[in-house]
């Protein structure tokens, strides 16, 4: 599994404020408790907190002054990746871009040039897909233009979007039927990677909700995740579940066999 | 037509294991052995790197071995009630590249004999020969955890590989080896889910996962070798792709196994048809050499003489030239 960190948000409040005064620690904070949950990749993402290039770029640095995990550059925006990219220590993976093809024209060749991992968010100019079929159609655009352009599979991470449950119910379903199609697209198949906690907006019992929508998410074939790595129990299910799919050798203290197979 | 690339890339190199000290490093070993530092699968140059070869161990006991068929004694009586004759044999006459002392006298169903005697019989291997040496004990878990501090202690620093720790008795020879520096076999009842397990244990307590070698139990050819194959070639590719507590060198205890099963030892006139016995028991032992070669053995414990001979000949036909 590979779990994305997304707590350097500025979603979030006290991130807002760390980006407008400029205050580090708190960035470094988030930065230390989530590598030490175990994040593979640390999500970084201004939000509506700047429109600067360079507050995203103090924002990467900051982290990468506290910690040796990769980054996930958050930025829809193809000027901002092309900065941000460049001061990277270690590959990147860039989240993300859609299906349209000027962006897939822009974005796929920096990734190829720097090493890096792409999410491709299963959506276009036309918005984002409302049943399996439009998902998987788009997810297939992405996938080939990428291979195409010179990506591996294991660098592509395809984005079935994940939709609120509360407001679109049937679609989560239909998601995790699309994450079963996406695992047919090549062999090996690509990443298929969720931002897990739209799933549970506004919803009460996010956590349980975020849960076992990752567990059967991963049963589909799902192998990444954006998620609170924090919330013990939601990793803790996401091994189990691996386990119970045979990826990883069981043993009783399965659990802390992966946590340490992963800190060095 | 295009031949397709088959290459495989992983992203886990299994762990270097060093055995024996030299003068410098604190031991009187005349060289070190290192095993381990493959990131792919057995012999596959094209793939990876295979920075080290396989090596074997010549199997010397602190007794003189009850019930041995003939077609070893045949090698081994004129020494074998003296550890240090018996490993200078192995090492001079046989070329073994390792020596392991089995502590089989202090089975307390046997000679039981004192952690002295076996600290004496240590004594008397380090002083014949100068290559690594592991130190097996009874396998009684009581009578090892007696036994051990005393060996332990008497080749402290010379980086021996000692044997073995289980799922249920790990504690004691964790604790020795980490004072006195030596290296640890961590032993599973062909089962890659307790092989995981009891390194999980080991490394929980403060032991560095690089002083961990497997030993999965081995089974001769007919007694289960497959099971074994089959644990070590999975666990190794857990290992090559990122689970830590199985990217461990392997160990097979062959000679033990396969003097023991009929086909290896019995006579002709007892089996009529099973052929030559000297040249059977020969044969078996070192296909099942090969076998577990295969699987990505990486240190040997073999008893007869030819079989280690044709064992190393067939490692030197397939490692490349330049490692």
């Amino acid at each position: 599994m590979i779990f994305v960190g997304e707590r350097i948000n500025g979603g979030f409040k006290d991130i807002q404020r760390a980006i407008k005064e400029k205050d580090a620690s708190i960035i470094q904070r988030w930065a230390k408790i989530q590598s030490d949950a175990g994040a593979d990749y640390l999500d970084v993402n201004m939000g509506a907190a700047s429109n600067k290039i360079d507050d995203f770029i103090w924002m990467i640095e900051t982290v990468q002054e506290t910690v040796e995990i990769p980054i996930s550059i958050d930025s829809n925006k193809p000027a901002f990746i092309e900065k941000a990219i460049k001061v990277c220590k270690h590959p990147p993976i860039i989240n993300s871009t859609t299906a349209d093809k000027e962006k897939l024209d822009q974005i796929i060749p920096l990734v190829v040039e720097h090493n890096a991992g792409l999410i491709g968010l299963c959506m276009d100019k036309k918005g984002a897909p409302q049943d399996v079929n439009r998902r998987v159609e788009l997810g297939a655009t992405i996938f080939s233009e990428a291979i195409e352009k010179g990506l591996s599979e294991d660098r592509v991470f395809l984005d079935p979007v994940t939709m609120p449950l509360k407001f679109l119910q049937e679609q989560a379903d239909n998601l995790i039927e699309a994450v079963r199609q996406f695992t047919l697209l090549s062999s090996p198949p690509p990443h298929i990677i969720s931002g897990l906690s739209n799933i549970s907006s506004k919803a009460k019992e996010m956590r349980l909700i975020n849960r076992i929508f990752l567990v059967m998410c991963i049963e589909a074939g799902l192998d990444a995740v954006i998620c609170d790595v924090t919330d013990e129990e939601l990793v803790n299910s996401a091994i189990t579940a691996e386990v119970i799919l045979n990826k990883h050798i069981y043993s009783d203290l399965f659990i802390k066999a992966y946590k340490e197979s992963r800190s060095k | 037509m295009e031949i397709p690339d088959v290459k495989q890339s992983w992203t886990n190199p299994i762990n270097e294991v060093t055995i024996g000290a030299t003068k410098e490093e604190g031991g009187t070993r005349s060289h070190t052995i290192t095993v381990g530092g493959v990131n792919t699968l057995p012999f596959l140059y094209f793939e990876g790197n295979i920075p080290h070869r396989p090596v074997i161990a010549m199997e010397v006991w602190d007794i003189a071995p009850p019930g041995w068929p003939e077609e070893l004694t045949k090698y081994f009586s004129d020494v074998w009630n003296d550890p240090g004759k018996w490993a200078k044999k192995c090492v001079d006459d046989f070329e073994a590249d390792l020596i392991c002392l089995r502590l089989q006298g202090c089975d307390p169903d046997g000679k039981n004999k004192s952690a002295d005697e076996a600290a004496q019989a240590v004594e008397r291997v380090l002083k014949s020969v100068t290559v690594p040496l592991i130190i097996w004990g009874c396998d009684n878990d009581e009578k090892d955890n007696e036994v051990f501090p005393a060996c332990s202690q008497a080749a402290a620093g010379e980086r021996c590989l000692l044997g073995t720790i289980t799922e249920d008795n790990y504690k004691t020879l964790i604790a020795l080896c980490k004072a006195d520096e030596h290296k640890l076999i961590a032993e599973s009842p062909v089962d890659i889910n307790i092989a995981k397990q009891v390194n999980i244990l080991a490394t929980d307590i403060g032991l560095a996962p690089e002083d961990i070698v497997i030993y999965p139990s081995t089974g001769a050819l007919g007694y289960g070798m497959e099971y074994v194959y089959s644990i070590m070639e999975r666990g190794r590719m857990a290992g090559l792709t990122g689970d830590k507590m199985w990217a461990m060198p392997l160990l097979a205890d062959i000679g033990k196994e396969v003097w023991k099963v009929k086909e290896a030892v019995a006579p002709e006139e007892e089996v009529p048809g099973w052929g030559d016995y000297v040249q059977r028991g020969l044969l078996w032992e070192t296909i099942t050499g090969l076998v577990y070669l295969q699987a990505g053995t990486d240190i040997f414990i073999m008893r007869h003489p030819k079989a280690v001979k044709e064992l190393k000949k067939y490692i030197g036909s397939l490692v490349k030239k330049s490692s």
